[in-house]
């Protein structure tokens, strides 16, 4: 143990603590910007500088590692006066146009300019001076350099959680800026939308593209029908921009809210998320026949995941030699968005032309996905706008819903009921443990093998997780897969997804199914998700969402009798002509640059 | 004080015998070399002063199979040509000095970086590493030097950054600590020391710290080679003993009419000529890594100073809040005095903006750029406003 006298109080920490860290042992408050917990350190904005006694210079306390026998304070009149001066500088290359800013209230800066430097500022506006540009080109979120504050979060997000570095630093001194491979607007280099960049932006330099004036045009449009779907992450989340702490379920409330907002009908993604495990189950299981039995060596294996559109863009820029192996099943969001305008339209008698399909998401790149050309099956655009949690919470706030205080409500039908199943899809391993659920039951005709259905192996933070399940007591019609072991791994964050891409290539695993989701946590840590987010934050919705399905009458996709009607009714059988034409899609090959 | 005059001599670029030194260094064992160099009082002549024989012995405790010795030729100081005369006339002692000091830390490897404009001297260079290469062997020493070009970027002096541009990343400062001695380059124990640290080690070596200490005073040991330039009707390279008095240095290089001289380049002091008398010129005084520029009464240090600003402004990584925005405040609020948008009093508001950057900047870059600013400021606010 290390001790230290912060302020003049004693502390012992492990080796390797920061400054910061002791200090906030002893909950001695310092201001911090670009630090952020999941990312490394970077010491750049030195908001955080505190007096070290017989030290030259002031001190990062992010960057300085605490060490025997030092003598810190953090709040001296040198410290306060440089750290006023620094908030100053950083305020003086801000545009500072707070009344108009989607961020404003939800900015670091912000409270920092409220902390430490209110009133008259010395310093000179040198946004005047600068040629900013404001990129509108991505279909997910707006880069806005003018508010950049330079603090490098989005740059060590986009490079050690995903992998991509998609944006990097550009040019030295006056003119360094946060810019891509070689200046291109955002839709035209390797950026696969996931927005994590976004959710760690303490500006408003990144912020989603918000469809929000469109949605309530729609609403008001007496000629339009406008029905809505729900993600599941979006349940355990959206509470947190409305005044509730972290991994707090609004189900309910969030129903009535969308109900009184207007849509004509209030859905949930989790039905199509028992629908995607019904399709997607199948098509593993076919696969695997084909390969194994069949010996169809065209068979591509291992099948990953599909529902992630961050992470099918991530293939198709860098590993299109694998897009055989992905799943050619549309995500939740996009079979619901073509169920809309098909099965729904005419089971309620509606012409689809009418029907403005809404997608409320904690993902920014779901605009993205819901945009692409692929996603017309129904005849139209199947999903026309999609709103991220914070959008829908701002537009809560909008209406003077008092969210705190309106009662619960459940869905529509019909695709409004989901299983537990199509809850956890929200959290990562979800799928997979969804998937299993149905699958294993399926071919042995048992549940699966777990204490309350709950395949704990598959579930947690862990980066990489892999496992293995043992196939016994195979039904007649799946007896070839008779003492088979099933491999499958799960993977969150692109990062780590990257680090399973490179070892499924390299013939170093050999994987039946793998689960990946681009965010970190999966759908709970999406970039759509409210600000800020940690991995602690992460845990309390993951931990809601099992919660959910704890409390889920039923809690197998198969037993979805929204689902079983919707087979019975007009899809047929899982895979079936219908379903390829309505539920399954295909990618392309994107450049690596 | 203690003032030794002005006295030119010829150490740095003597032509010796590297064979006969280096064999001397290598039968000396590595404590002997670090307490050598401890003994002589050598401090770090790229501008930092830090003490080399320290320098050395850090990296030599640090436990670690692999170690790099660090020449930094980037040299990059405005005003500063001396280490590139130096590469250009004895790079054997660049070399041979890299050896010794990779004995005495425990590096098989050496890495100079080199300034990239001084891309022309590398066909010379590389010709005298061959022979460098071929005589340590012959002396059945193991050891090896690599050369690395920069691009152009004045951070990449900076010692850390310079390592991230070594291993190919952008050349930005790290934060410390760790410093180098313990995780340098590759993440490996390093010792980085400026060119003429290097030779002034292997002239240690060769004459012995007993004769080094000699030269100069008990702050500045030894000799050491100034880049003269601006008004003097002297410019070049010239070994001057440390412990001199600026008026001293501007009776032998000035015009007669010096009005200022800014020592150690754009992150040095400006000296006024009231000061010249009580000034040494070394680490008692004023240290510089050998920039002297000297400016008579024709030149506007409204534009001295705005140059070195100019200079910062686009020279800073970026990185760190003060120095990245810092140096735009102190460029924009000078020139906003100067045109009198701006009160003269809001010189005393940008002199605690350079007092917030000397104390609150990442790297020595940002934590410098006070020193020229307020010195100018400082001496010739006159010229700053009017």
């Amino acid at each position: 143990m290390i001790n230290l006298l912060i302020n003049d109080q004693k502390v012992a920490v492990q080796n390797g603590t920061t400054v910061l860290a002791a200090a906030r042992k002893l909950k001695i408050n310092i201001p911090t910007l670009c630090n952020h917990d999941d990312l490394c350190v970077a010491g750049n904005c030195r908001v955080c500088i505190v007096e070290q006694k017989g030290a030259k210079t002031l001190i990062a306390s992010c960057a300085t590692p605490a060490a025997e026998g030092m003598e810190i304070h953090t709040n001296t009149l040198k410290v306060r006066n440089a750290r006023k001066h620094i908030v100053e500088l950083l305020l003086s290359e801000h545009r500072s146009d707070c009344t108009k800013c989607y961020k404003n209230q939800n900015c670091e800066l912000q409270s920092l300019a409220n902390d430490f430097a209110f009133g008259d500022h010395v310093f000179l506006d040198l946004v005047e001076d600068k040629k900013y540009s404001i990129d509108r080109s991505s279909a997910s979120f707006i880069k806005d350099d003018s508010k950049c504050i330079r603090c490098q979060r989005c740059v060590r997000t986009c490079s050690e959680l995903q992998s991509v570095a998609a944006i990097t630093v550009a040019n030295k001194g006056a003119h360094q800026k946060i810019s891509s491979f070689h200046n291109r607007p955002m839709s035209q280099v390797v950026c696969t939308n996931c927005g994590q960049c976004v959710n760690r932006c303490p500006t408003g330099a990144l912020v989603e593209k918000t469809a929000i004036d469109q949605v309530w045009d729609a609403i008001y449009d007496p000629d339009k029908h406008v029905v809505v779907q729900t993600a599941p992450a979006v349940r355990v989340a959206l509470g947190e921009d409305l005044g509730y702490d972290p991994g707090e379920r609004v189900t309910g409330k969030m129903v009535n809210a969308l109900r009184q907002l207007g849509f004509n009908s209030v859905l949930d993604t989790d039905f199509s998320a028992d629908l995607t495990i019904m399709e997607e189950g199948t098509e593993l299981l076919v696969r695997l026949k084909k390969a194994l039995v069949d010996g169809d060596k065209s068979i591509s294996l291992p099948m990953f995941t599909s529902c992630s559109p961050g992470w099918i863009k991530f293939v198709e820029h860098k590993y299109p030699e694998f897009l055989p192996n992905m799943s050619t099943c549309k995500s939740p969001q996009q079979m619901f968005g073509a169920l809309a305008k098909t099965f729904y339209a005419k089971k309620n008698n509606i012409d689809p032309s009418k029907i403005v399909s809404v997608s409320i998401m904690p993902c920014t790149a779901k605009k993205f996905e819901a945009d692409r050309p692929e996603m017309r099956s129904s005849g139209f655009k199947d999903v026309d706008y999609v709103l991220t949690t914070r959008e829908l919470a701002v537009m809560i706030k909008q209406a003077g819903i008092d969210f705190r205080n309106i009662e619960e409500a459940n869905y529509d039908s019909v695709m409004g009921n989901s299983t537990g199943a199509g809850v956890i899809f929200g959290a990562t391993g979800g799928v997979m443990e969804a998937a299993l659920r149905t699958a294993y039951e399926i071919v042995t005709g048992r549940e699966v093998p777990f204490g309350n259905l709950n395949i704990t192996p598959v579930r947690g933070m862990d980066g990489v997780k892999e496992a293995t399940i043992k196939i016994e007591g195979c039904v007649e019609a799946w007896k070839f897969l008779e003492g088979a072991e099933l491999k499958v791994a799960i993977a969150h964050g692109l990062a780590n997804a990257n680090k399973i891409m490179k070892m499924v290539r390299d013939g170093k695993a050999t994987y039946h199914f793998v689960e990946i989701m681009a965010c970190p946590g999966g759908c709970i840590g999406g970039g759509g998700q409210p600000i800020p987010t940690n991995l602690k934050i992460r845990q309390k919705r993951m931990a809601a969402i099992y919660a959910e399905d704890e409390h889920k009458e039923l809690r197998k996709s198969h037993l979805n009798p929204d689902v079983i009607a919707i087979y019975k009714e007009f899809l047929d059988q899982p895979n079936s002509h219908k379903s390829h034409e309505l539920l399954h899609t295909h990618y392309v090959e994107r450049d690596n640059y | 004080m203690e003032n030794k005059g002005l006295n030119k001599v010829d150490l740095i670029f003597e032509k010796i015998d590297n064979h006969e030194v280096l064999a001397k260094g290598f039968k000396m064992s590595k404590d002997e070399i670090i307490q050598e160099i401890l003994n002589s009082g050598l401090k770090g002549r790229g501008g930092a002063g830090f003490p080399t024989g320290m320098k050395w012995k850090f990296t030599s405790e640090a436990k670690s199979p692999e170690k790099y010795i660090v020449c930094n030729a980037d040299e990059g100081e405005p005003g500063t040509f001396k280490d590139r005369e130096i590469l250009d006339r004895v790079s054997n002692k660049v070399h041979g000095g890299m050896a010794i000091a990779g004995k005495a830390i425990g590096a098989k490897k050496g890495i100079v970086y080199l300034r990239g404009e001084y891309r022309y001297l590398l066909p010379k260079l590389m010709i005298e590493l061959d022979s460098f290469h071929k005589m340590i062997k012959k002396i059945g020493y193991d050891f090896e030097i690599e050369y690395r070009l920069g691009s152009g970027a004045y951070i990449c002096g900076e010692e850390s950054a310079l390592f991230e541009s070594i291993e190919g990343k952008r050349g930005e400062p790290r934060n410390k600590p760790p410093y180098p001695t313990v995780s340098g380059v590759y993440g490996k124990p390093t010792s980085i020391n400026n060119v003429e640290t290097l030779v002034t080690a292997m002239m240690i070596v060769q004459h012995g710290a007993k004769n080094f200490i000699q030269y100069g005073t008990k702050d500045s040991r030894g000799s050491k080679v100034f880049s003269v330039s601006g008004d003097t009707p002297t410019p070049g390279i010239f070994e001057l003993e440390l412990g001199m008095t600026v008026q001293q240095f501007v009776n032998e290089f000035g015009d007669g009419d010096t009005k200022a001289v800014q020592v150690g380049g754009a992150s040095g002091f400006c000296v006024p000529r009231k000061k010249f008398a009580e000034t040494i010129i070394g680490f008692e005084g004023v240290p510089t890594g050998g920039s002297m520029k000297l400016f008579n009464s024709s030149r506007s240090m409204y534009n001295v100073l705005h140059n070195y600003l100019e200079f910062f402004t686009e020279e800073s990584c970026g990185q760190c809040t003060p120095c990245r925005v810092g140096c735009q405040q102190l460029l924009k609020g000078v020139e906003k005095v100067k045109k009198g948008e701006a009160k003269s009093t809001y010189l005393n508001e940008l002199m605690k903006l350079a007092d917030t950057m000397k104390i609150a900047a990442k790297c020595g870059l940002g934590q410098s750029v006070g020193n020229a600013f307020k010195s100018i400021v400082g001496n010739f606010k006159e010229e700053i406003i009017y």
